[in-house]
């Protein structure tokens, strides 16, 4: 197996938007699909203290999708937004909004990129601008308090045996 | 109350205060000018970052100069790690995946 593939954030200081870039060793209609199905989102969004379960996903323009994300403490946060273009396999445009802020009216618009590499490789840039520098800086700093410590190897052994169902 | 990096960054106006301070050394009014709240209050801002080993203040004649303190700046430049490190875990589930949906292509 190739050494892993790094996951970079730029969110430089004072501009209301931020990147998230990853490459996968995979085709680009693949990697689309498993970033555009329901079960699947489910089964790479949540975490080991954290399971993300969708009540509502339309993946098409004008379709709408909300989440809700429950914490081992059995606290829980939703998310929603809508879908403004959904164009297989190359870009998804949506707004989202976290429920869980003091106040509603917080909405980033995220717009993700599927560009095909060569060798059958992808390249997933996922672009959200912010209303603010601090909507975004906000968002930055809940995944510092999050402190994700968790154990990849037993998150793979849990993702082994759900997706023997989800295949199945 | 905490006084580490991670408190430092925890509030938008201390984060554009160390934004202003790392271009160059400010005095405190300087600093001030730039916000809509009283020097009071970002006096207060300056003392906890000063506290959190962000800033060093001197005395210069009159004025009280701001400037940062290079290393634990460093620690700050690393605010953004643990938000990747949420996102790294996810895309490795995704490799996972992505492995096993192109095991079971080729087997068929």
């Amino acid at each position: 197996m190739a050494s892993k593939n790094k996951t970079t954030v730029i969110a430089e200081p004072g501009k209301q938007e931020l990147f998230i870039i990853r490459e996968f060793d995979a085709p680009r209609s693949i990697v689309f699909k498993v970033f555009s199905d329901k079960k699947l989102l489910e089964d790479w969004m949540g975490c080991k203290e954290m399971k993300v379960k969708y009540e509502k996903y339309e993946p098409k323009a004008g379709g709408s999708y909300r989440y809700i994300s429950t914490m081992d403490n059995g606290m829980s946060f939703g998310f929603h937004g809508v879908c403004h273009d959904f164009s297989p396999p190359y870009r998804v445009i949506q707004t989202m909004e976290f429920e869980g802020l003091p106040e509603t009216g917080h909405v980033v618009m995220e717009t993700t990129k599927f560009e095909e590499l060569p060798s059958d490789r992808t390249r997933v840039t996922v672009h959200s601008v912010f209303q603010s520098l601090t909507d975004r800086d906000g968002m930055v700093a809940a995944g510092m308090e999050r402190g994700v410590t968790e154990s990849h190897e037993r998150l793979d052994q849990l993702l082994e045996e759900k997706f023997n169902s989800v295949v199945a | 109350m905490r006084r580490d990096v991670f408190q430092a960054i925890a509030d938008p106006t201390r984060r554009e205060i160390i934004t202003l301070v790392s271009k160059q050394s400010l005095n405190l009014n300087a600093v001030a000018e730039n916000f809509d709240m009283s020097r009071q209050a970002i006096s207060l801002h300056i003392k906890i970052l000063q506290e959190c080993g962000l800033i060093l203040i001197k005395q210069e004649g009159r004025d009280r100069y701001c400037s940062i303190q290079p290393k634990k700046l460093s620690e700050v430049a690393d605010w953004i790690e643990p938000f990747r490190k949420l996102w790294e875990a996810r895309f490795d589930k995704v490799d996972d995946i992505l492995k096993k949906l192109k095991t079971k292509k080729n087997g068929k």
